[in-house]
């Protein structure tokens, strides 16, 4: 499957694939509402990591063997089997955090619910990718099960 | 602040309403102007560091920021402007010689501006670009006094080394250390896309460069750093520089911090010591003794490459330009005084040689009248803002143009004068590996291209109108060419008429 990989020797710390993600994941997909008036307050499900010398957006590996999947007790987090997306049903999701806990990137965000990246599901090329000043993250299927 | 204060010379203004305190210019002005209040959220600015780079303007994603000149009068006086007492306010306090980096920014004559170009109407027929063959590939190097063939027809005349260009546009000297290696593997991958030469300024080649070594001129300059035989072999064509046209007569400096390994492998000097190229090269007093210089360059490399030297645009330009075709040079670039730099005392940089369009008109006259010029070819450089400078230059008698700041401007330079700092928020003359790789060379070869192929287009588009479907029969055609609101005197030298003539 296509994953989103981070290339950290062109990362510049900027930190607008957060603001993107989050702009994304708001209601009103406007980037001012989003980051300034939304409530409850959109969450971004890239993170940056890193300073200035060396930085990379950790996001969402979509595991071939999702531990999230295996521990989640309630079965709202599942893997897409024909996408390979994992993703969290909202309407399931008991917000216990099992999932936060496991996931061995930390890529699970807390809000109402276990916030994930979802790859921007309906979307050609996910809004990180998309708006990387530098090309610091890929689009790209290098292999792997999914 | 005291009797050393210096008013700023921009504030930088953020737009409460749009800022979302994302934190993105705090974290990418290298001058360290916007910063983080107290609460960690709430993205705050001192304007006194700014330099009008507008990284921080193009980064904010929502367009917050503004930069503004700030205005602090002084009593109004046309001879002691605020600038000159600026300047001497600075001296007063360091004791030393101010610098400056990109070319010079005084309102002197752009003689571009004052140049008026021709197209067909009636007489003869215009071309369209898009319908017929235009061409403007571009052939350098020292041709055959004359022809010789033998009875089937065949040429018997050793034909001198040539190189082929398919744009007469190629890519100025930027060593690496003055400029990043991002930045010059950018121009070194769209010059072998576009068919042209990069060079590789007086630091030495990088290894991470090796690919593109049939696209490289290989400069040997006074401080000979980097030179060893393989350099010399791996280029299209050799360049010793004499001069350069934002600092004629000046040597250069790259401070020792900016030696770092890489800098100091590829120039071969110890890693941190200053990298000091003299003023003049130790081993050239004369013409004769340039003479020298060329031919060792030229057995060095069993006579396959061209040597080309690049000299400032002076008063005395013409002669000079001819003593260099006479010592063997294949082709000579002048660099006019409006040329850029990484860093340049202000003053020689501001007042320091002459025009590029009076230097090239001249040169090429007194080449003609010795008739010598169709056995050496001219590069212009020094200052081509866009396609019909480059038209001009040709007829006023250039084969080829060198382009840096366009390029430059492409890769996201705003021309804020400071690359002699180090601290280029565009990872161009910058050293510093956090603002190195701001500059991705998978996208800005891309952008040097895109500009490239858009004066290609554009040299064709006014050719066409012309009615002329070669470069080579534009080159030295000053017919093409009216003067505006120019005095006979500079006329002359330019060797065209006026408009209306
Ligand atoms: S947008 Fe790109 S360059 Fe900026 S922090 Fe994210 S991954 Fe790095
Ligand atoms: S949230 Fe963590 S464990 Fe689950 S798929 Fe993503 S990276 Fe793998
Ligand atoms: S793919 Fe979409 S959801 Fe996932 S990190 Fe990127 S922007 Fe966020
Ligand atoms: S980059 Fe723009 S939106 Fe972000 S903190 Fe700075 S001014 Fe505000
Ligand atoms: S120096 Fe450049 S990045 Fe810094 S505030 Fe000024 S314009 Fe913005």
């Amino acid at each position: 499957m296509k994953r989103v990989y981070a290339k950290e020797e062109l990362c510049l710390n900027c930190r607008l694939c957060e603001v993107y993600c989050k702009t994304a994941h708001s209601q009103s997909k406007d980037i001012i509402k989003a980051n300034k008036y939304e409530d409850p307050e959109p969450v971004s499900r890239v993170t940056v990591c890193g300073d200035k010398m060396l930085s990379a957006a950790v996001n969402c590996r979509h595991c071939d063997n999702p531990k999230c999947v295996e521990a989640c007790i309630t079965g709202a987090m599942q893997k897409d089997k024909k996408t390979g997306i994992v993703r969290v049903d909202e309407e399931k999701c008991i917000g216990c955090m099992t999932c936060l806990a496991v996931c061995p990137f930390g890529c699970i965000k807390t809000g109402k619910f276990a916030v994930k990246c979802d790859l921007c599901c309906t979307e050609d090329e996910p809004a990180c990718v998309k708006n990387c000043p530098n090309r610091a993250l890929v689009y790209a299927d290098f292999g792997g099960k999914g | 602040m005291s009797i050393n204060y210096i008013p700023r010379r921009f504030t930088v203004v953020r737009d409460k309403e749009l800022c979302i305190n994302c934190g993105c210019c705090v974290r990418q002005c290298s001058n360290e102007c916007h910063y983080y209040a107290d609460d960690g959220k709430t993205a705050l600015v001192n304007s006194n560091a700014c330099v009008a780079c507008h990284r921080c303007v193009d980064m904010c994603p929502t367009g917050a920021l503004r930069i503004e000149k700030y205005v602090c009068d002084y009593r109004e006086n046309a001879n002691w402007t605020p600038q000159y007492q600026q300047e001497i306010c600075r001296q007063a306090a360091t004791g030393g010689v101010l610098l400056s980096g990109m070319g010079t920014p005084k309102p002197y004559p752009v003689y571009w501006d004052k140049i008026l170009l021709n197209a067909s109407q009636v007489t003869n027929p215009s071309i369209d670009p898009l319908r017929e063959p235009m061409e403007i590939r571009t052939i350098l190097g020292r041709k055959p006094e004359k022809i010789t063939v033998e009875k089937k027809g065949k040429s018997t005349v050793e034909m001198p080394p040539q190189v082929i260009l398919e744009t007469p546009i190629m890519f100025s000297a930027m060593s690496f250390g003055s400029i990043s290696l991002n930045a010059q593997k950018s121009l070194a991958m769209a010059a072998k896309n576009l068919g042209t030469l990069f060079n590789t300024g007086e630091g030495g080649l990088h290894p991470d460069l090796k690919d593109y070594t049939d696209c490289a001129i290989v400069q040997v300059a006074s401080g000979r750093f980097g030179v060893h035989k393989e350099y010399l072999q791996n280029s299209r064509f050799i360049e010793i520089k004499i001069g350069q046209g934002a600092k004629p007569g000046i040597g250069g400096h790259l401070p020792g911090e900016k030696v770092n390994v890489e800098v100091s492998n590829a120039r071969m000097i110890p890693e941190g010591s200053d990298a000091i190229s003299p003023a003049p090269h130790h081993d050239i007093y004369s013409i004769e003794d340039l003479r020298q210089l060329i031919w060792s360059l030229k057995q060095a490399t069993h006579n396959e490459k061209p040597v080309s030297v690049k000299i400032a645009a002076v008063h005395n330009v013409a002669a000079i330009v001819s003593g260099c075709a006479r010592a063997g040079a294949d082709i000579i670039a002048i660099d006019g005084f409006r040329g850029g730099t990484g860093a340049a005392p202000t003053r020689i940089r501001d007042n320091v040689g002459i025009p590029i369009e009076l230097a090239l008109a001249a040169a090429d006259q007194r080449l003609r009248d010795e008739g010598i010029r169709s056995s050496i070819s001219l590069v212009a450089a020094g200052s081509f803002r866009c396609s019909a400078d480059i038209v001009k230059a040709i007829a006023l008698g250039a084969d080829a143009c060198y382009c840096a700041s366009a390029p430059l401007i492409a890769m996201g330079c705003h021309m804020c004068q400071t690359c002699n700092t180090g601290k280029c928020n565009w990872g161009i003359a910058t050293q510093r590996p956090e603002l190195v790789k701001r500059l991705n060379p998978d996208i800005m070869h891309e952008r040097v291209e895109n500009l490239i192929n858009a004066w290609n287009h554009e040299i064709k588009e006014i050719m066409g109108g012309m009615g002329i479907n070669s470069v080579d029969s534009l080159r030295g055609n000053r017919l093409m060419l009216r003067g505006i609101g120019l005095t006979e005197k500079e006329l002359e030298i330019l060797g065209i008429k006026h408009a209306g003539e």
